[in-house]
């Protein structure tokens, strides 16, 4: 009963999240593209609960769901002066680009179908987020305060940019 | 039974469909919003690898800190050079910014 609930809770996710991704690319009014893209992050902190990544799931809700949809449809309303529609459309030559991207997803299908993957069958720890903040601030120390660093500088040059120097 | 290989499938066809709209969009947000696709899509893969190759090390997860980390602060500055592009050439499709071409 329980592994039906997984599997079922699993293709519905999956469904979402896939279904949403192809709508973002197939709209041709630029605000849903936007709109679906924060159901599709919300369709994929979905399957992370399902990978008992819980406190990821809530990460991604909080930042792709809230901040970074936010920010992509305050740059779709900064950049758009007339109306929305048609505003999303796509070179004519999507019937070579979807070939290549077929032949990719044929190449990652097969290469995953052939490796041989070790399975471990040790559980996932119960507190993943104090593991997480022990690794992050014992073994990955370096990286975590190379990566405030990065979120300082990109918000300074962000603003910069945004900002404009003077003209003369 | 689901397993490794349903969650690495459900990624790859979100990051092809991401590969899609960076090939084919002529927006730049449009673009930069397929770009995010492909970055959610290996995250999907680095959790699923933590959770079914060593589940309890997390290093995956911790992984995917970082990576969320570092797409936040691509999204604003690339959002920002969006708006930068905007005001210099009062637009944004990619067709009409072609003062680099050969």
């Amino acid at each position: 009963m329980d592994e039906l609930v997984y599997t079922i809770a699993f293709y519905v996710l999956a469904a979402i999240t896939i279904a949403s991704a192809i709508g973002v690319v197939t709209k041709t009014n630029l605000v849903h593209s936007a709109l679906l893209l924060a159901l599709c992050f919300i369709g994929i902190s979905g399957l992370y609960v399902l990978l008992q990544a819980d406190f990821l799931a809530a990460v991604q809700i909080l930042i792709y769901g809230g901040a970074v949809a936010v920010l992509i449809v305050l740059g779709i309303m900064l950049t758009q002066r007339s109306k929305m529609n048609d505003t999303n459309r796509d070179i004519g030559q999507g019937k070579g680009v979807g070939i290549i991207c077929g032949l990719f997803m044929a190449l990652m299908i097969i290469v995953i179908a052939t490796t041989p993957w070790h399975y471990s069958t040790s559980m996932v720890p119960q507190d993943t987020p104090s593991m997480i903040a022990q690794l992050l601030l014992s073994h990955y120390m370096v990286a975590f305060e190379a990566a405030s660093v990065l979120l300082l500088v990109g918000m300074m040059g962000a603003i910069t940019l945004a900002k404009g120097g003077s003209r003369e | 039974m689901i397993g490794l290989v349903h969650y690495l499938l459900v990624a790859a066809m979100l990051f092809v469909i991401g590969l899609y709209g960076v090939l084919t969009k002529r927006n730049i947000v449009a673009i930069l919003m397929s770009i995010e696709l492909m970055l959610n899509a290996v995250n999907i893969n680095l959790v699923a690898f933590s959770r079914f190759i060593n589940p309890e090390l997390l290093l995956g997860q911790a992984f995917v800190v970082f990576t969320i980390t570092v797409a936040a602060a691509e999204v604003a500055v690339g959002l920002a050079l969006v708006f930068r592009v905007y005001h210099d050439h009062d637009t944004v499709h990619i067709d009409k910014l072609n003062g680099m071409r050969w």
